[in-house]
């Protein structure tokens, strides 16, 4: 069978907010598919592995992709292999970049290796396995066991080295200069110049994958919200909507315009935040000043409307936790006018400051098509001219019913990510008008049944950095059996290394900011 | 240039009082003059922080950012967050201590001038909070460092921040006027 026509006729619908479908595939046809998609102009969203042995003898591979129809789950039953030897899958590297470090995360946490063609060599360094726990040890295997602490070996990371004359190496990390999450950063120059930047994370992993294993149903949205603090609403709605696709739990319409509320909110404070950042990083200190006091305001209003600062508990299977206050519909949309007057004044004086123009613009330029080839997501895609954003493209609701729009530059640049966020201030200030507007009457929660065990469902939301996914199996009695998340930082954050190629080091802060990527969410 | 002034003039002067302390560290005068003569009293200058986030969410670091806000106004009171730990007098530390970051958090530790102080900022680094002690993480920051505060909440608010690090600055100095109570 052709591999299109295999697509065509073997793919069932899976529980998800948005348009989904699974398809099995054995190992000869893995990645004849994942070339055909990629053809179709799929992206490779995530990938992950489950230890099946306890039920039929198996380790499975998970790849899910965003094509233009919707998520394609294509899941991999592994070969038996005997008892000494890895568990193997085809790489996914060579048609899609992205997939490496996935990968490498999938070997350091289930022991199953990528196989890479004769001629491409595998980069066997451990992503999230940095010396903290044995070799043999790995922690999502049914038979580890979670709880048990070894000591620490640090163990050598040789980093790509750059030989030449005049070049020497900038080691930075793990810890920063500022309140910045932890990773390192090693760079090869010449002079100012960047010629190369190689990352390590995979520092701040805290074996979340493993944790939710151990929890009920019930609660693990309260995990799911603390992948990525600054993505709270977004994982945890993720999760929510993958529970609620499986049981066939109706969120009520009220409950979901709340949601959505909170998750605009959540990209604004993000933005403003990141707005004012840049102005400093950049050397204009007002800027960082007068955003950070409108982001003060933001968080503020979130206190009465939703209880507290940040959003880390306020969706909940069902629902949202409280309903809106009476008194908050007034005072939000006195906040929205405040923050658009201010916006737009600060706007014009970010576009006519020449100083600041001129570190923004040609500053960490990420090519369209390298992009493309790459698979960015979210913010940064859309600043390297591709035009995608969940809730334009796979509208689910309350998106179906308030049109969000989508904006795109092509410039690729950190001016490029600066008007991007811009523009998506205005475009939030206005959902949540229309939001406010069109909140109905009626509950605000409703009960989530136990789901039946051994059902894959997803929950994929575009956060404000880009598309957040849960990828939820359920075991019995409540529990979980596996979850998966993936923040569209593990795509992003490779990105970097080649948007900062030929600018000087000082820049790098500016260029870091300006993707502003989630350490915590990529290492999970 | 006259629309940044004029965005400074109407914008005006947002900066709050400093927060209420807990009985225990009262003192006789709580407002910015008597913060600074305090600090300057233990330390000897301006109060250098330096934070780690040793394996959070992000959660906590947007709330100690949030202290550079205008309305809190860290610097104004003369506390400053620096890049090196050869600077600081206080250890702010994030997140259950991921055993990936745990050496690193050590050596900070070690790389900060004595006598120091260290707070755990947020439920992680409180008590290990949801991550807790696993494989991956060693959870509360008491298990790896002497830790002199810890703030409660998830993420704990900037005010409550504040408070911690305000109080943590004032115990040497409660122990101090305690002592020259009692040899008097």
């Amino acid at each position: 069978m052709k591999v299109r026509d295999f697509l065509k006729h073997q793919r069932f619908p899976l529980p998800a907010n948005l348009p989904a479908s699974r398809v099995c595939a054995d190992r000869r046809q893995w990645l004849p598919l994942a070339a055909t998609l990629h053809e179709s102009g799929a992206r490779l969203l995530t990938l992950w592995g489950t230890d099946d042995r306890d039920r039929d003898g198996r380790f499975r591979m998970y790849a899910a992709y965003l094509a233009p129809e919707g998520v394609l789950v294509v899941e991999h039953a592994l070969e038996v292999t005997e008892a000494t030897a890895f568990p193997a899958y085809p790489s996914l590297a060579a048609i899609f970049p992205a997939a490496q470090r996935m990968q490498r995360a999938v070997y350091d946490l289930l022991g199953i290796v990528a196989e890479e063609d004769p001629g491409n060599e595998a980069d066997t360094r451990g992503w999230l396995r940095h010396g903290g726990w044995p070799e043999t040890f790995y922690p999502l295997r049914r038979d580890a066991d979670g709880s048990r602490q070894y000591s620490n070996f640090s163990a050598p990371y040789p980093f790509v080295t750059v030989e030449g004359g005049g070049v020497h190496e900038i080691a930075v990390g793990p810890v920063h200069a500022g309140t910045i999450e932890p990773g390192h950063f090693r760079f090869s120059v010449v002079g100012e110049k960047m010629l190369r930047l190689e990352a390590r994370l995979g520092y701040t992993h805290k074996g979340v994958a493993k944790l939710f294993e151990a929890m009920p149903q019930s609660s693990g949205h309260r995990l799911a919200a603390r992948i990525s603090g600054d993505t709270a609403v977004a994982f945890s709605w993720a999760y929510c909507a993958a529970l609620e696709s499986i049981t066939g739990t109706i969120c009520p319409a009220r409950a979901t315009r709340q949601r959505a509320l909170a998750l605009e909110h959540e990209r604004l404070a993000n933005h403003l935040g990141d707005l004012g950042a840049l102005g400093n990083d950049a050397g204009f200190a007002f800027g960082l000043t007068h955003f950070s006091r409108l982001k003060e305001d933001l968080l503020r209003s979130n206190s009465v409307a939703f209880g507290a600062r940040y959003l880390l508990d306020s969706i909940v299977p069902g629902g949202v936790a409280a309903d809106l206050p009476a008194e908050a519909p007034p005072l939000l949309l006195d906040l929205y006018s405040d923050l658009e007057r201010s916006v737009t004044k600060l706007r014009s004086i970010y576009d006519e400051h020449a100083g600041l123009q001129d570190r923004f613009r040609g500053t960490g330029q990420l090519q369209p098509s390298l992009a493309e080839k790459l698979g960015a997501l979210g913010l940064v895609a859309r600043a390297s001219g591709m035009a995608c954003d969940l809730r334009v493209d796979h509208p689910w609701p309350p998106y179906d019913r308030v049109a969000a729009k989508c904006f795109v530059q092509s410039t690729g640049d950190v001016a490029a990510r600066v008007q991007i966020r811009f523009d998506e201030v205005y475009e939030s200030l206005r959902l949540c008008r229309a939001l406010l507007q069109d909140l109905p009457a009626g509950p605000f929660h409703a009960p989530v049944p136990n789901a039946a065990p051994y059902q894959l469902g997803l929950g994929v939301i575009e956060s404000w950095r880009g598309p957040v996914l849960i990828a939820l199996e359920t075991g019995p009695d409540g529990c979980i059996r596996r979850c998966h998340a993936h923040d569209p930082s593990w795509q992003n954050w490779p990105l970097i290394e080649y948007a900062v190629i030929g600018d000087i080091a000082a820049d790098f802060p500016l260029i870091n900011k300006s993707f502003n990527l989630s350490y915590s969410g990529q290492d999970g | 240039m006259w629309n940044t002034l004029s965005r400074m003039w109407k914008t005006g002067l947002l900066t709050e009082p400093l927060p209420v302390l807990e009985p225990a560290f009262e003192t006789p005068s709580p407002d910015l003059d008597g913060l600074q003569s305090d600090l300057l009293a233990v330390v000897g200058r301006a109060l250098c922080i330096r934070h780690v986030d040793a394996g959070s969410c992000n959660g906590c670091e947007l709330e100690i950012q949030a202290l550079h806000n205008p309305y809190y106004n860290l610097e104004g009171a003369g506390i400053h967050f620096v890049a090196s730990p050869r600077h600081a007098d206080l250890l702010l530390v994030t997140g259950p201590v991921s055993v990936n970051m745990e050496e690193a958090l050590r050596r900070t530790y070690d790389a900060i001038p004595g006598p120091k102080l260290v707070i755990a900022v947020g439920d992680c680094g409180a008590c290990g909070g949801i991550f807790g002690s696993s494989y991956a993480s060693r959870g509360a920051v008491a298990n790896i460092l002497p830790v002199n505060a810890t703030v409660a909440g998830c993420p704990p608010t900037p005010t409550a921040i504040l408070r911690a690090i305000l109080q943590a600055v004032r115990a040497p100095l409660a122990e101090v006027q305690r002592n020259r109570v009692i040899s008097t």
